[in-house]
């Protein structure tokens, strides 16, 4: 199972990227899905059980994020 | 000899105005972003805009990483130092406001506060420095009052080259609650600087001087620990984010970066940053040169130019500044022959710095000014003096 990390701008997108990567989380940038509405264009996609993980190193460097939706 | 080594047989000394030659990783970043990526940054999904947000954060990153700086969104990207101060100076001075600035700014810091001061919005304290352009932080410690928002000063001159205590000061701002802005314009590249323990709140740079990325770039960052929204944007517009509102948004960078990013640039500032970044012996080996170099050619010229007037240090470290003349003759006269004759650039005048040069006591003929980069040598040096020393001489080729 997938899920996606959604932010407001995709400054703080790319940034997350950088930071779950050098985290060694697996994710990656992807188009918003279609049935989740964002005005940033893209958002990450992580594996469904990291969503913990991913919270922590979010928060632990102040990355602002919408909400992470499980696909 | 001297033609092989230097870029189309020209000695550039101008490097405090714009640094010339550019690390060659430089012009190749913004070739690459020219012909391989060219999307806009932040405004659409598909791989190419992905990829030019990529560039413009690693350039946040390691602009950020150059200031000690922990959050990467704290650095505002703007065209220029002279933006930085504007949108530094206007967004956290209000009506009833005192500031605090000295008499060794460039023009981006005091015609800000001078129209400020001018239209009644707030009043202004102008600390004058030695004649040597250094400051004495107890005076600026006597200036404030209880309405003193901020602080602004000059880190490094751009007439004189010397560097001024700036954490010291900083540490006066801390003690009394009062923000400090500091224009890291020529220092940034050249002296190390941390944000936080050197006690800044907002810091201006310019990206084309000492971190030699192409002109056009430049910003303002903010210390993790400032709260940035006791700074008001200066421009409002499109961001790429919440869209559905009319709102500016009020998350970093985005509440100050509104319109396109200059993405060309900021691949050649990133080339250039890292390239300093991680040079040999890193920015302390760059104060150590500068500071050789500033050494070298003055004792050399002293020695050599019988008319030789300089008005920099031979002795402090510095950023590789030298303001002098030569008695007999004007400075613009000088610096013609110095181009036309020897194929030697630099800049003579006021430096948009009328009160810098009163300061140090040659205004409004102003001087002459060689400004040394990571990429000039003693050889070129030496060849300056003796065109110096012939020109002097009366003796021109
Ligand atoms: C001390 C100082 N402050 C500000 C500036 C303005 O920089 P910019 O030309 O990038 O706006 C300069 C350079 O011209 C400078 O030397």
């Amino acid at each position: 199972m997938k899920a996606v990390i959604l932010f407001y701008s995709t400054n703080q997108a790319i940034w997350a990227e950088n930071e779950l990567k050098s985290h060694e989380l697996s994710c990656r940038l992807i188009s918003v899905p279609r049935h989740l509405s964002s005005d940033c264009g893209y958002c990450v996609q992580i594996d469904a059980e990291d969503k913990e993980k991913a919270t922590d190193i979010l928060t632990a460097n102040k990355i602002e994020f919408e909400k992470i939706e499980i696909l | 000899m001297l033609k092989d080594r230097t870029e189309g047989g020209v000695i550039y000394f101008d490097n405090a105005a714009t640094s010339f030659p550019k690390p060659q990783c430089v012009s190749e970043a913004v070739m690459h972003y020219m012909t391989k990526i060219g999307a806009n940054p932040g405004r659409s999904g598909h791989k190419m805009s992905v990829e030019a947000g990529r560039i413009v954060f690693k350039a946040r990153k390691s602009i950020a990483a150059l200031f000690g700086l922990r959050n990467p969104m704290r650095v505002i990207f703007t065209s220029n130092a002279t933006e930085a101060l504007n949108m530094a100076i206007l967004g956290v001075l209000e009506k009833g406001d005192h500031a605090i600035t000295s008499s060794m700014e460039h023009n981006s810091t005091i015609r800000p506060l001078h129209e400020m001061e001018k239209k009644g919005i707030i009043s202004l304290s102008i600390i004058q420095a030695d004649k040597t352009g250094i400051l004495d932080p107890d005076k600026i410690r006597k200036a404030i009052r209880a309405n003193t928002k901020a602080i602004i000063i000059n880190h490094a001159s751009n007439v004189v080259g010397c560097i001024q205590p700036i954490r010291e000061i900083g540490k006066i701002c801390r003690e009394n609650g009062v923000i400090f802005i500091v224009d890291c314009a020529q220092s940034a590249g050249i002296v190390p600087i941390d944000i936080d323990q050197d006690n800044i709140d907002i810091l201006a740079f310019a990206g084309h001087k000492a971190l030699y990325g192409p002109t056009g770039t430049g910003g303002m960052v903010i210390a993790d620990r400032f709260d940035f929204k006791r700074i008001k944007p200066l421009k409002y517009g499109g961001t790429g984010s919440l869209s559905d509102k009319i709102e500016q948004p009020d998350f970093l960078p985005d509440r100050f970066e509104s319109g396109t990013l200059n993405v060309a640039g900021l691949s050649g500032l990133l080339a250039g940053s890292e390239y300093i970044r991680h040079r040999d012996g890193g920015i302390e080996r760059i104060l150590e040169h500068k500071t050789e170099l500033q050494k070298y050619f003055i004792q050399k010229a002293e020695m050599l130019v019988e008319d030789f007037c300089c008005f920099s240090s031979a002795q402090l470290p510095s950023t590789g500044v030298v303001a002098f003349k030569l008695n007999k003759f004007s400075v613009s006269e000088i610096a013609q022959i110095l181009s036309d004759e020897y194929g030697i650039m630099c800049r003579q005048g006021l430096h948009c710095s009328p009160l810098a040069h009163q300061t140090i006591g040659t205004f409004p003929e102003g001087t002459l000014r060689f400004g040394f980069s990571i990429f000039n040598n003693k050889e070129e040096i030496d060849f300056a003096v003796q065109a110096l020393k012939s020109i002097s001489e009366g003796k021109q080729t």
